[in-house]
């Protein structure tokens, strides 16, 4: 009786220290936003002006909402490197769509377009979960096929912005009641974001997204369905890139098959990475992506404010990535000794 | 030159070309066993769609069939050959090393700088430039086993970091920059490196290079006491350290290696286009997987082969060759790569539950 008594205490002890570390965590990105931001202010004192706010704000939506699909398939312990063409891919469907047919409704473009991505989405994760083939060779060798389906798909045109609905673009620039500060692309992320996290907390499917990142045996002798919510995360993440090919069409105005989406597989990586998910699997928020969202856009504009050429941006990316995976590491050691230890 | 590389993978498979000590310790099979037991070697997936690239390339165009042309256009991707070898040591020990292009590009916006910029000799830049390489391979290895962090999350970073420091080497401009008079290059006898042929045959040198490298870090690999300590850590890196083996010194050296071998593909390939860019072999990391996977290295260790690298390696080369002679556009040939890394591991799956 003891025994057991013991054990439940030590867990629960562990569960604590886990919820603080976590948080202890989530501050660490707001404590590193606030030195990027007083960093900003020292040099150029207008820094924080509505201008400049609303480009960090802008900044966000695209890489959030994939963000928050990407996020679910590292808690699984697999990784997507695909999502940048798939971006492409249901960004210039799409934007060939609107062009070809000016009054296309843009709702059911934008529809359209979740769709693409979810099917493309949906091969990976067909091809992880049923072939098992490795997630990171299957995303692999789709990132560059999909992206050569871009360019087959659209004979290597661009969507000019001419052929981008007004009224999508209109998106990125107001938002509601007419307000300027916060565009309607903002407030769909941050909808996004929401139903992630009810999506991850309060659904049966969420919970066995943690439990099998946290171990696949335990999971799978457990009895859950551990392809089915496999192959769920790559589709969701898949029809999330979708959605962000819409708001790149959006907040860009044109959709070009050898750049839109290119390379952005690793900006997304970073930003769950510094966001606090776990890189070996099983822990991972929404608040903490959404931070790490957040402070890379800020740090993307700071950059462009404090006059540093752009050329500096896939250093800082690099190096921000690594100081978040070993803090992480340190973190998890750190806890792993706490714990057992005792 | 392929025979001193003939396959030893610690499979149950026989050898291909049986070479008496090995086959006296093991019993004696019927011949039909000893036939299976070949026909679901991996590699041999790949030897037959090499042979098959070739008949299709002879069949869309006239031009393919020409060893000259066939063997010039080996140059033109030797670098993925090279970072290949580095791979089939890194997947082989059950690990990844997503930075090599990126490596590859550091080492050689480093080397123009060097040269153009500080005025250092060529020679001298040459050898740091290797050494380079090589302490950008050990930092990848370090924040693995000293900080026992996951390779893919390492060399994921060091991808963007590595090529992100060589953009704030050089911005978008090059070395020699473009602004640049015309007589300001690099010296003639580093130049061109893909223009020098073995006398007397069309065989050009990169290729020999490769194929000299591939021979000796194969024999490394299949024939000594370290080659199998690579393997053991692959399969199981928990039980090899147990037996004594020092796992995180060899995976350290490997990662160098890798890196190493990058830094030496970035000086082929700043020699070869006779300028240094941020943005050389951008996504070629890709293409070096691909020829690892394709050459029947299993992805998660343990398993693979040098003989199995060079096979696909040049598959890879005939491939771009025949999609180039029949007009394939890059970006098309861009999916059907991407595709044959996946069906590649398919099929390596199936043959690996024949096997059983």
């Amino acid at each position: 009786m003891a025994t057991i008594n013991g054990v439940l205490q030590s867990q629960r002890r562990t569960n604590n220290l886990a919820t603080q570390l976590s948080r202890f965590r989530e501050l660490g990105i707001v404590l590193f936003l606030v030195l990027v931001i007083v960093g900003a202010l020292a040099v150029e004192p207008g820094f924080l002006n509505p201008f400049n706010i609303r480009s960090i704000l802008l900044w966000v939506p695209l890489l959030m909402v994939i963000a928050m699909g990407e996020m679910m398939v590292i808690i699984t312990r697999g990784i997507d490197v695909s999502v940048g063409s798939t971006l492409g891919f249901a960004g210039i469907v799409v934007g060939m769509i609107f062009r070809d047919y000016p009054d296309f409704n843009i709702y059911l473009g934008t529809v359209l377009g979740i769709l693409l991505g979810a099917m493309l989405g949906a091969v990976n994760g067909a091809l992880i979960a049923w072939v098992r083939v490795p997630p990171i060779i299957t995303t692999l060798g789709t990132l560059s096929a999909f992206r050569g389906l871009v360019f087959i798909v659209s004979g290597g045109r661009q969507v000019d912005p001419n052929h981008v609905p007004t009224a999508l673009i209109r998106w990125s620039q107001i938002g509601p009641f007419g307000i300027q500060l916060v565009p309607w692309a903002v407030i769909i992320a941050a909808i996004v974001a929401v139903l992630a996290h009810l999506f991850l907390h309060f659904t049966k499917s969420g919970r066995n997204v943690y439990a099998i990142g946290g171990n696949p045996d335990a999971a799978q002798l457990r009895g859950i369905p551990v392809k089915i919510t496999t192959f769920l995360v790559y589709a969701i993440t898949g029809a999330m890139a979708g959605l962000a090919g819409i708001l790149y069409a959006s907040r860009f105005g044109f959709v070009n098959p050898g750049e839109t989406g290119v390379g952005f597989e690793l900006t997304v990586i970073a930003a769950v990475v510094i966001g606090g998910t776990n890189v070996f699997g099983g822990s991972g928020t929404v608040l903490g992506v959404a931070l790490g969202c957040l402070l890379l856009g800020t740090i993307n504009v700071a950059l462009a404010v404090l006059g540093i050429a752009a050329t500096w941006q896939l250093a800082v990316y690099g190096f921000v990535i690594l100081l978040a995976v070993t803090v992480d590491a340190i973190i998890q050691r750190e806890l792993r000794r706490a714990t057992t230890g005792e | 030159m392929t025979t001193e590389q003939s396959p030893r993978v610690p499979s149950k498979a026989m050898p291909v070309t049986g070479t008496g000590d090995a086959d006296v310790a093991r019993p004696q099979s019927p011949a039909s066993e000893r036939l299976r037991a070949t026909l679901v070697r991996p590699e041999l997936v790949t030897v037959a769609l090499l042979i098959l690239a070739f008949v299709v390339g002879a069949v869309l165009s006239p031009f393919f069939l020409d060893a000259p042309f066939l063997l010039n256009y080996t140059s033109l991707f030797i670098e993925v050959g090279i970072m290949a070898i580095g791979m089939t040591y890194i997947i082989i020990s059950g690990n990844i090393d997503l930075s090599v292009a990126s490596a590859l590009a550091l080492v050689g916006t480093v080397a123009g700088i060097l040269y153009f910029d500080l005025s250092v000799p060529m020679g001298l830049t040459v050898i740091l430039s290797l050494a380079l390489g090589a302490i950008l391979g050990w930092i990848n290895g370090a924040l693995v086993t000293r900080m026992k962090l996951p390779a893919l999350a390492v060399t994921l970073a060091t991808l963007a970091f590595y090529r992100g420091v060589a953009n704030i080497l050089v911005g978008d401009d090059s070395r020699p920059k473009l602004a640049w008079s015309r007589d300001i290059v690099f010296p003639d006898w580093y130049v061109g490196v893909n223009r020098v042929y073995i006398p007397g045959t069309a065989i050009p040198l990169p290729l020999v290079i490769f194929l000299v490298l591939a021979a000796i870090l194969g024999v490394v690999l299949h024939r000594t006491t370290f080659g199998r300590w690579v393997y053991a850590i692959g399969t199981n890196e928990e039980a090899a350290r147990y037996s004594g083996i020092p796992t995180q010194r060899v995976k350290l050296l490997i990662f160098t290696l890798s890196g190493f071998l990058s830094g030496l593909a970035g000086l082929i390939m700043v020699s070869r286009l006779s300028v240094a860019r941020y943005d050389h072999a951008r996504g070629w990391e890709l293409d070096v997987i691909t020829a690892v996977v394709l050459g029947g290295t299993d992805i998660f260790g343990g398993r693979g082969s040098m003989f199995g690298t060079v096979i696909a390696y040049l598959l890879l080369i005939f491939l771009r060759t025949g999609m180039g002679v029949a007009n394939i556009k890059a970006e098309s040939q861009l999916a059907v790569i991407g595709t044959l890394l996946i069906v590649a591991i398919v099929v390596s799956n199936l043959t690996g539950r024949l096997r059983k």
